[in-house]
């Protein structure tokens, strides 16, 4: 498939929707061991994100979109959320830029970009219970499968799979990172909201791959 | 149960509040054209002076926006409750307080506030104004003491923000109001104790859990859990454990100078601060340590979280001449 302007478009109204369907379990997951408010921060930063897209017009290239989102995102939310997606989006970019429209291939580039961008901007590693634990082993799953011929959709299906592990694997996880390190031991047992909503997002965006390739 | 609150639309809550601020403070603060989350001191940034960024997240007030003026800050920028302000209000910030002799940003030691600042600043380089960082770690309860990098900034902001804000205002070198910020973080010490959650006005839901005849000693100012859950115990006890740790890490000797700080999280009143006032400072008598100045109310609360705060600035000279320094903001004055 060729993934454009209008498929990436599609892509964050995607994800705003199954955010703020999502919104009140993750400030729940939250309130366990943060403050209480992520779900509010994704819902703020996606529902920008969306709009701000969604207000380009058709010249728009994949870059543009993907850096009006991060610039959306960023100004919407602050807190953490804002400059480890912000930066994703920039990363994502930047992989993309100069291409009118997408390959499969790119596409999975652009996903791998974002997952290292989030890295890069937390300076998290994995093990340290943060989306780091969803986002690294989401990027490895979809670059394996689109090197074994998968398509897009298929491999960010395979990501978000690996994601949902990923995030599930962060119960038995103390705290490294972030406002819940300083809770220690008492980390254990949750999962982490950022590799919750990693989740999330990663899954609608396989979701919304799969709906523009049908 | 949804949680009670005096608000429209909890989405509209900050922006809302910022309105109220500056129709009650325009004599001290303004905010920048098209970009109402950078409020700025009138009478602060002026040129060859060191301009000092402070913000953070809203639900704190009166820190952060009440200590912007001269004297103090010269801009805060405004985050979303319990968020970092994104890097475009803090840019706008740093550009109204640049005098050019370089920026320094104070703000509480948080992943979020962190990597917002620093792409501020990254941004900021690019056009020529130098930003440096100076993030405040008073909270004891938050690290151990050999990983004071990692403890966040809470109530001790007041003094830390104070000193550098004095160091600016006498026109100091940026390498001297940055040397005199990071003395003040090392010489401040806070304890806390949670008797009650807040709310967030998005959510309307307690933040955490906790029992109606329990205490959670050192519980962060975003509800961050804190190192330890008790019965509640009388004043003086709670004091005393509060001290204790404080004490432990400061080591003062007979004589020494300390600024106090009694602080309420919220909805503990003034009448329960006195109450561990009276111990603090009994308890200072008790091993020689003279009182300079102190502080009692709200000056770092988290929404209407019940319980408290004591801080420790311990002073020296040179701290003593920043703390008396006067500064005139919209919610604090002195000298």
């Amino acid at each position: 498939m060729t993934i454009d302007e209008t498929t990436l478009k599609s892509m964050f109204s995607d994800i705003a929707t199954a955010i703020t369907a999502d919104r009140d379990r993750l400030c729940a997951l939250d309130g366990v061991i943060g403050d209480a408010d992520h779900g509010i921060a994704m819902e703020l930063g996606f529902n920008a994100a969306r709009d701000a897209v969604a207000a380009l017009g058709p010249e728009a290239d994949p870059t543009a979109v993907l850096n009006t989102a991060a610039k959306a995102f960023l100004n919407a939310v602050g807190a953490s959320s804002g400059p480890l997606y912000a930066t994703a989006f920039m990363r994502a970019g930047a992989v993309a830029k100069g291409k009118a429209v997408l390959s499969d291939a790119d596409f999975v580039e652009v996903f791998r970009a974002m997952a290292q961008g989030i890295r890069d901007r937390g300076k998290a590693e994995p093990g340290e219970k943060t989306m780091i634990d969803a986002w690294v082993p989401a990027a490895e799953a979809a670059a394996a499968a689109s090197a074994g011929g998968a398509s897009a959709a298929e491999a960010i299906d395979a990501a978000a799979k690996a994601a949902d592990k990923g995030a599930e694997a962060t119960k038995a996880m103390v705290a490294a990172k972030g406002r819940s390190a300083r809770l220690g031991d008492r980390s254990i047992g949750h999962v982490d909201p950022g590799a919750a909503s990693a989740v999330t997002v990663i899954t609608a965006i396989a979701k919304s791959l799969s709906a523009a390739q049908a | 149960m949804k949680t009670k609150k005096l608000i429209n639309d909890g989405a509209r809550a900050v922006d809302e509040m910022l309105v109220g601020v500056l129709a009650a403070h325009g004599k001290h603060l303004y905010a920048v054209d098209g970009s109402p989350r950078s409020i700025i001191a009138k009478d602060g940034p002026r040129p060859g002076k060191v301009g000092l960024v402070i913000g953070g997240g809203s639900g704190h007030e009166p820190t952060f926006l009440g200590f912007v003026g001269k004297g103090l800050a010269d801009a805060c920028a405004v985050g979303n409750v319990f968020a970092s302000p994104p890097p475009d209000p803090i840019i706008e910030c740093a550009k109204a307080a640049s005098g050019g002799a370089g920026v320094l940003f104070m703000y509480g030691n948080y992943a979020g506030d962190v990597m917002n600042f620093d792409m501020a600043a990254e941004m900021l380089s690019m056009d020529d104004i130098e930003a440096r960082t100076v993030l405040t770690t008073d909270d004891v309860a938050s690290a151990p003491r050999d990983q004071r990098q990692k403890r966040r900034g809470v109530a001790g902001n007041f003094f830390i923000f104070k000193a550098a804000g004095a160091a600016c205002d006498l026109m100091l070198s940026f390498d001297e109001c940055e040397r005199i910020a990071r003395k003040a973080n090392d010489a401040t010490y806070t304890m806390g104790v949670a008797l009650a959650p807040c709310s967030l006005p998005q959510t309307l839901r307690p933040n955490f859990d906790i029992g109606a005849d329990e205490m959670e000693i050192g519980m962060g100012i975003h509800g961050e859990p804190g190192v330890q859950r008790d019965k509640l115990l009388p004043a003086d006890q709670v004091v005393d454990d509060m001290l204790d740790r404080i004490l432990a890490e400061m080591s003062p000797s007979r004589g020494d100078k300390v600024a106090l700080l009694v602080n309420s999280l919220g909805s503990t009143p003034l009448m329960e601060l006195y109450i561990m006032n009276r111990r603090v400072s009994q308890r200072l008598a008790d091993i020689g340590v003279d009182i300079h100045a102190t502080w009692v109310g709200n000056y770092c609360t988290s929404l209407e979280m019940a319980g408290a705060s004591i801080t420790m600035h311990h002073l020296d000279g040179e701290l003593q001449t920043m703390l008396d320094h006067p500064c005139d903001c919209a919610m604090f004055r002195a000298g």
